[in-house]
């Protein structure tokens, strides 16, 4: 459904992402982990055309979705994507929504654009969406305003916008980050269910290396803007091959993880100005050689998983 | 909702107002001179003199000269003016609609003007454009009034003769009054509408409505700009008292009629009634920008409205 190979993305002259590949099917949930700063974010944007809103651009690579690269489709057609075909969740619900406006119009924009639907028409379908979401009084709901309701409930409505003209793909970025313990799981079990039930192809970006192995079908394991690592979930945790998705693992055991404060590896990601040359992850990777300070490792791929480090075997042969 | 929250408003007035009736009272007598000087013919008597300040009940307590005063203002007397010899208030009601026309037109300009010029600085990145917009600002920010009335005169008037020195004929002369009162307005609500507007842009909710599909002209009107007139309502509503501050030395520099010129007239002839109503009308209009300030403030943004009503 959608198919990302090689994306990389610069701001001027600085570039905090090259070489992403990854795709979803139909029914499919692709993880994307990676500490706080490693280019998921940037992923996300670049795929739902939005960079230039914070002045990046796609320096290479392909964004596939149904069969057209969007990376060359004008903003025009783009539009109709956006929130048609194409969902997105952010990070945070307490500033998602305008706090000027009520629920209900927010939500039926959506159905005006994307189902072409008129005003009474489109609040049936917001309130028909809420209620599937088991948002109790969708009509009451509709005639509030942002600030009076919770985080969690915020973050449904911001899923129902996604959800209104029944997209193919939906890119969740962090939907729980900001949200209480009990309250993310409940959405994290919300949003599995839609792939389920509705065929969805959902790209979940998260810090949880746990909420990973509860969801997805596939993974990509992101650092310094770079994907590491990749593969189907249970070949992913039952032998990681690279040294930072070791690490990343072998943080779970410490209760609820967030990759964010990952204490596993020395040290913190690189900021973009001071990428180090070779492999990205050299200064803090317990193997690294001289080799790994001066080229760049390449993909060594096993089975449907692949690792870009030069000694994912050895990796491999004796985990962390 | 909107209406509790004005009505509060308006009790809330009630104390400021005398707080503000007793300054203006009180400043009065805080002039240098004395109005009966200016009434007095050459030789007249200190009997004369006495029959005069008893007559305008000079020789009363303050205090009791204030209760008189405030009693009469709730009563709509504004008694006689000592100098100019008619009632106060017909003075101030065929000067009032000059001072309003002028701070009416001045008040749109600068906000029309104004939000237009800081929309456009604000969406169109272009650097030279940009640094135009900036030297407005700044320029409109600190020339006084005055000076560019008279500069204003000097090119338009005198050299051009496109509009009139002086006077209040026509719309012709009304023109480089508004120019000069609004001037200062317009880069003010520029600079406030260009800076809310890019705050607005780096909102979190912007991208979402870009993921909505939404277009950036969409995005803009309906979503950006009413964010962005909230601290430009706020603005406006100072500006009120601004302007019409501004309205006291332009109507005088432009010598049309209008309350400005009343104020500066009575202060020469220390006409203490005259100048307590042309203060108290001010006054009152400051109240009331701040006033509407506030309720349209709470009308457009419902977090406002929730808090404090
Ligand atoms: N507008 C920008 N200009 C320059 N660099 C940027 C910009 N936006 C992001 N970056 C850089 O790109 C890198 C990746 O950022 P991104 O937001 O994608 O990280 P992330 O993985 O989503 O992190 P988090 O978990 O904190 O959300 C960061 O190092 C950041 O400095
Ligand atoms: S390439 Fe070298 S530095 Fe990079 S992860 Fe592999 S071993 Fe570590
Ligand atoms: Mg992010």
């Amino acid at each position: 459904m959608l198919s990302v190979r090689d994306l990389g993305v610069a701001f001027g002259m600085v570039q905090p992402l090259s070489g992403v590949s990854f795709s979803v099917g139909k029914g499919e949930t692709l993880g994307i982990v990676g500490e706080s700063g490693s280019g998921k974010s940037l992923t996300a944007m670049s795929v739902m055309g939005l960079l230039p809103l914070s002045g990046g651009r796609i320096t290479g690579g392909t964004v596939e979705f149904d069969g057209q690269d969007l990376t060359k489709l004008p903003e025009r057609a783009y539009r109709k994507l956006r929130g048609g075909r194409i969902g997105l969740i952010t990070q945070n619900p307490m500033t998602s929504l305008d706090p000027l406006k009520k629920i209900g119009p927010q939500v039926d924009d959506v159905a005006k654009l994307h189902l072409g639907l008129d005003a009474a028409a489109a609040r049936a379908r917001t309130e028909e969406i809420l209620g599937t979401l088991r948002i109790p009084e969708p009509a009451l709901i509709c005639d509030r305003y942002p600030h009076q309701m919770s985080g969690g409930m915020k973050q449904r409505i911001v899923i129902a916008m996604a959800l209104t003209a029944d997209p193919d793909v939906l890119i969740a970025d962090e939907p729980t980050t900001a949200l209480d313990v009990t309250v993310q799981a409940q959405i994290i079990r919300l949003l599995d269910d839609l792939v389920k039930d509705r065929d969805l192809a959902l790209v979940l970006i998260t810090h949880d290396m746990s909420v990973v192995a509860q969801t997805c079908d596939k993974v990509v394991v992101m650092y310094a803007g770079r994907a590491v690592e990749h593969g189907p979930v249970e070949a992913i945790f039952d032998h990681p091959r690279h040294p930072y998705t070791q690490a990343l693992i072998g943080c779970i055991p410490r209760g609820l993880v967030e990759a964010k404060r990952l204490t596993g590896i020395e040290g913190t990601v690189p900021t973009v100005v001071n990428y180090p040359d070779g492999c990205p992850f050299h200064p803090r990777c317990p193997r690294a050689q001289a080799v790994c300070a001066t080229e760049p490792p390449a993909f060594s791929v096993a089975g449907d998983s692949a690792a870009a480090c030069h000694f994912a075997e050895v990796a491999h042969a004796e985990p962390a | 909702m909107i209406l509790r929250y004005t009505f509060q408003r308006l009790l809330m007035l009630i104390p400021v107002s005398f707080s503000i009736s007793v300054v203006i009272f009180m400043i009065v007598y805080l002039l240098p001179g004395d109005p009966i000087d200016n009434l007095l013919r050459v030789g007249s008597s200190a009997e004369d003199r006495a029959e005069l300040v008893a007559r305008y009940g000079l020789d009363r307590s303050l205090f009791v000269q204030y209760f008189v005063w405030i009693g009469n203002m709730f009563r709509g007397e504004f008694g006689d003016a000592i100098v100019l010899r008619r009632p106060v208030a017909d003075l101030v009601a065929q000067n009032l609609p000059y001072s309003l026309t002028l701070g009416g037109l001045a008040f749109l300009f600068s906000s029309t003007v104004g939000m237009a010029l800081g929309t456009i600085s604000a969406i169109v990145r272009q650097p030279v454009l940009d640094r135009l917009m900036r030297g407005f600002i700044l320029l409109g920010s600190t020339v006084p009034g005055f000076w560019l009335a008279l500069l204003l005169i000097l090119f338009f008037s005198v050299n051009l003769g496109w509009f009139p020195v002086s006077g209040a004929g026509g719309w012709q002369a009304l023109v480089l009054p508004v120019l000069t009162i609004g001037f200062g307005g317009v880069a003010l609500v520029a600079r406030v509408t260009r800076v809310a507007l890019l705050d607005a842009q780096r909102e979190d909710f912007v991208t979402l409505l870009h993921a909505k599909g939404l277009s950036s002209g969409t995005i803009l009107f309906r979503h950006l700009m009413p964010h962005a007139l909230l601290p430009v309502v706020t603005i406006l509503a100072l500006r009120i008292g601004w302007i019409l501050g501004g309205a006291v030395t332009v109507e005088f520099v432009f010598g049309r009629p209008g309350l400005g010129s009343l104020l500066i007239r009575a202060l020469g002839q220390r006409d203490y009634p005259v100048v307590q109503a042309c203060l108290l009308m001010l006054a009152l209009a400051v109240m009331l920008g701040t006033l509407i300030g506030d309720v349209a403030q709470a009308a457009m943004d419902p977090r406002i409205r929730e808090k404090k009503s």
